[in-house]
């Protein structure tokens, strides 16, 4: 089957991601789930997520502002965190999430903060990432798109 | 709702199995959604426990299977597996990131019948129909290690099942209530006459479980035995097996009580002072309504399925409220919970009983440690639509009574999109909270006025002086639902408990929309203070949910305003409001939320 440059660059971008694990078969996943009855479901999930996940993640910014020694918030906090993103495999984010856990367990907070920044950097990166993998989809056309059959 | 699931239902078993999906986590909603549907599933999803157990207890047949998540911030996912189990004997399954060990055992020992771990992969999906299947098969057996006689309810049990699956478009409550003619109470399915009961189930309802919650206390909670309360319970065709697996699910259920009760601060037990009898409305839904009741002595709050005619009264209401408050609000500083119970916090919200499952269902808002809990049901009773919300204020916010709810209302003529300024305030539920009885008697002149409903079902409501519970009055004017809002959504299963008669249009009309559980409809004002609402100018439409006893004016016209649910706008709002609220029950900090609520929901 002939690729457009378009879905070559877009089959290029996402191994991309996955090799250097931003990404987990989590994505595949979804894209699978992708029909026609919800042909953008990827995106809206992923948008869903970063919307949620910012949310989250303010809340645990302000809980190590606030009530830095609760560390069982921080830690559920989290928690909640770290499942949401094996929704969507977010496989960098949940690694640093995991760090940041240990740390809470450890009941240390300089770790803690250092490892939230880290948290906050690979989000940020990620949600970069994949909005420029979507723009890029959005250009290969829904048609085309479809007959893509998960590259 | 049934419509739209007619043609999954033409076809054989597990096509059109019925799940709930409970999980706060918006992503994994949407993707479970996702995946149950491609499964043919018919998926109804929640945000919110509370409003999952109220969704149970409403359309207590609705559903075939539960999966929830474990780690949710409004309710601890095993107390909502008791509950399920305690309430509706539906097979629940859990899931959760954490796969330790001992959190899975603590799965299995509350009864979930499968853990899953996330992420979940739709090939787990696609066998959760054998837990169903399973659980019946084991009814049956019960029954007929029962009684011999009761081979026509095995069969029935049977063909119920399969019908339910295979018939189209038809309300298995209506149907069961159809075969059920010759029961008395057939509205409320009590176990009554084994040889006309059709389901071989027993249905724990409200009076069945009052009778076995006061033959508990009479003999003594620790010298209680099965055989000991069937004979004081005295009910005929009730077995010992019946009362036995329904007394071991109590006592799990107290028992977790209790560690929870360790750190609370209770007040008196609800006052009984308002009994429901003044259940008006005929709320027909078959969904139970839930009742508060209380027991001699215990402060468990039991809600049970059908209520017939739970319609809120000034009475009921009351109490319904007072319960739902205090359920609610579970710390003592709030100065509307003065009677908590705690076990009533559970079930409170299903206290009102009317649920309505409506697309704007408000969220749930759990503020630790108090566990506020926002629930907006609509309930069309024969064209009585009839509303009510509860309302958990902020932790400090001064609850709002009705009366301060009012202020925050928009003026009837604007239509949805009302946002309070008080973005910060989860969005209140107009909920009718009375503490005090000289508070309902003028409940009951409270009396929707019964304005343009088009546009917003919110009425106009007086002013109410009784209005002292600080309750949090949600107006919700329109409907939030819409199209995809991010698996935040109900499935039109949702619609269907909007009104019975002459409200199939409705169902209708939310087929294929996914009706956010609890993103606010896009009218919503939260109330906070008590000078507002007193305020309020009478034009101002609410959503009375106290009304519960006032909605009876209220038309069918009223369920109009369900139906709109398009506008995109809708969509953003609710996410935001989502987002606010879930921000600020997290959040305990005041000042925090504001803020935060602003950005988020003017984002």
């Amino acid at each position: 089957m002939e690729y457009s440059s378009l879905q070559r660059q877009v089959a290029y971008m996402k191994k991309g991601l996955f090799d250097q694990g931003y990404l987990d078969e989590q994505f595949d996943e979804l894209e699978e789930l992708q029909d026609e009855a919800s042909p953008n479901f990827v995106e809206e999930v992923v948008t869903l997520f970063f919307r949620d996940s910012s949310r989250l993640m303010a809340n645990i910014e302000q809980a190590l502002e606030r009530c830095p020694q609760d560390f069982r918030r921080l830690d559920s906090y989290m928690h909640q965190l770290k499942g949401s993103t094996s929704s969507i495999g977010a496989l960098r984010v949940k690694n640093e999430c995991t760090k940041f856990r240990e740390y809470c367990d450890q009941e240390h907070l300089d770790g803690c903060q250092r490892s939230f920044q880290k948290v906050k950097r690979e989000h940020a990166v990620l949600k970069q990432k994949l909005e420029s993998y979507f723009q890029l989809l959005r250009q290969i056309g829904p048609t085309e798109r479809a007959t893509r059959s998960g590259s | 709702m049934e419509n739209l699931s007619a043609s999954s239902r033409t076809e054989a078993f597990p096509v059109g199995l019925r799940v709930l999906v409970v999980d706060d986590d918006p992503t994994w909603l949407k993707i479970l959604e996702k995946m149950l549907r491609k499964c043919s599933y018919e998926v109804t999803t929640c945000g919110l426990a509370r409003f999952a157990l109220e969704m149970l207890r409403e359309r207590k047949d609705h559903f075939d299977i539960v999966i929830s998540d474990v780690n949710m911030p409004d309710m601890d996912g095993f107390k909502l597996l008791e509950h399920v189990g305690l309430e509706m004997d539906l097979p629940v399954i859990m899931m959760s990131i954490d796969g330790e060990t001992s959190r899975v055992m603590k799965g299995v020992q509350h009864g979930a019948c499968d853990y899953l771990l996330k992420p979940v992969r739709m090939k787990e999906l696609k066998n959760i129909w054998q837990h169903v299947y399973r659980k019946k098969m084991q009814e049956v057996k019960e029954i007929e290690g029962h009684d011999i006689n009761e081979d026509i309810q095995i069969r029935n049990e049977f063909e119920d099942f399969e019908d339910r699956h295979v018939l189209n478009g038809t309300d298995m409550n209506s149907m069961r209530k159809r075969k059920d003619v010759d029961n008395k109470e057939h509205a409320d399915q009590e176990f009554t006459d084994p040889a006309t009961v059709k389901k071989a189930r027993v249905v724990w309802s409200v009076d069945l479980h009052q009778k076995f919650v006061n033959a508990v206390n009479q003999i003594g909670f620790d010298k209680v035995g099965p055989k000991k309360i069937l004979d004081l319970m005295n009910v005929p065709g009730l077995t010992r097996e019946n009362v036995a697996s329904h007394l071991q699910k109590y006592r799990l259920y107290l028992s977790r009580l209790q560690k929870q009760n360790e750190g609370r601060n209770f007040g008196g037990n609800m006052q009984s002072d308002f009994s429901s009898k003044d259940v008006t409305a005929n709320f027909d839904l078959h969904s139970s309504t839930q009742m508060q009741q209380n027991g001699a002595s215990s402060k468990y709050i039991y809600t049970n399925q059908k209520i017939p005619a739970q319609v809120i009264v000034p009475d009921g209401c009351a109490d319904d409220f007072k319960n739902v408050v205090s359920l609610q609000v579970m710390d003592s500083k709030q100065a509307l919970l003065s009677d908590v119970s705690d076990s009533q916090k559970v079930n409170s919200v299903s206290q009102l009983g009317v649920l309505l499952s409506f697309k704007e269902m408000m969220p749930i808002v759990d503020m630790k440690p108090l566990e506020p809990a926002i629930s907006r049901h609509q309930s069309w009773n024969g064209g009585i639509p009839v509303m009510q919300f509860m309302q958990y204020p902020k932790h400090n916010h001064k609850r709002c009574s009705l009366l301060e709810d009012y202020s925050c209302l928009p003026k009837p003529d604007q239509e949805h999109q009302v946002f309070a300024d008080h973005v910060h305030t989860p969005p209140s539920v107009i909920s009718v909270t009375c503490n005090t009885e000289d508070d309902m008697c003028s409940v009951s002149e409270l009396k929707p006025v019964h304005t343009n409903q088009k546009s917003s079902h919110i009425k106009p409501i007086s002013p109410v002086p009784f209005m002292t519970n600080p309750v949090s009055v949600q107006v919700d004017s329109g409907l939030s639902n819409t199209q995809d809002y991010s698996g935040l959504s109900n499935t039109q299963d949702f619609g269907a408990t909007c009104g019975k008669d002459g409200s199939t249009n409705q169902k209708d009309h939310y087929n294929d929309q996914t009706c956010s559980g609890w993103i606010p409809p896009p009218l919503q004002l939260s109330l906070t203070n008590e000078t507002d609402l007193v305020s309020l100018p009478e034009q101002l439409q609410l959503c009375s949910l106290q009304g519960i006893g006032c909605f009876e004016n209220v038309g069918l016209n009223n369920m109009e305003i369900f139906q709109y649910n398009d506008s995109t706008s809708a969509i953003e709002v609710h996410g935001n409001w989502y987002d606010s609220l879930e921000f600020n029950c997290d959040y305990l900090y005041d000042s925090a939320d504001y803020p935060i609520v602003d950005e988020c929901l003017f984002a």
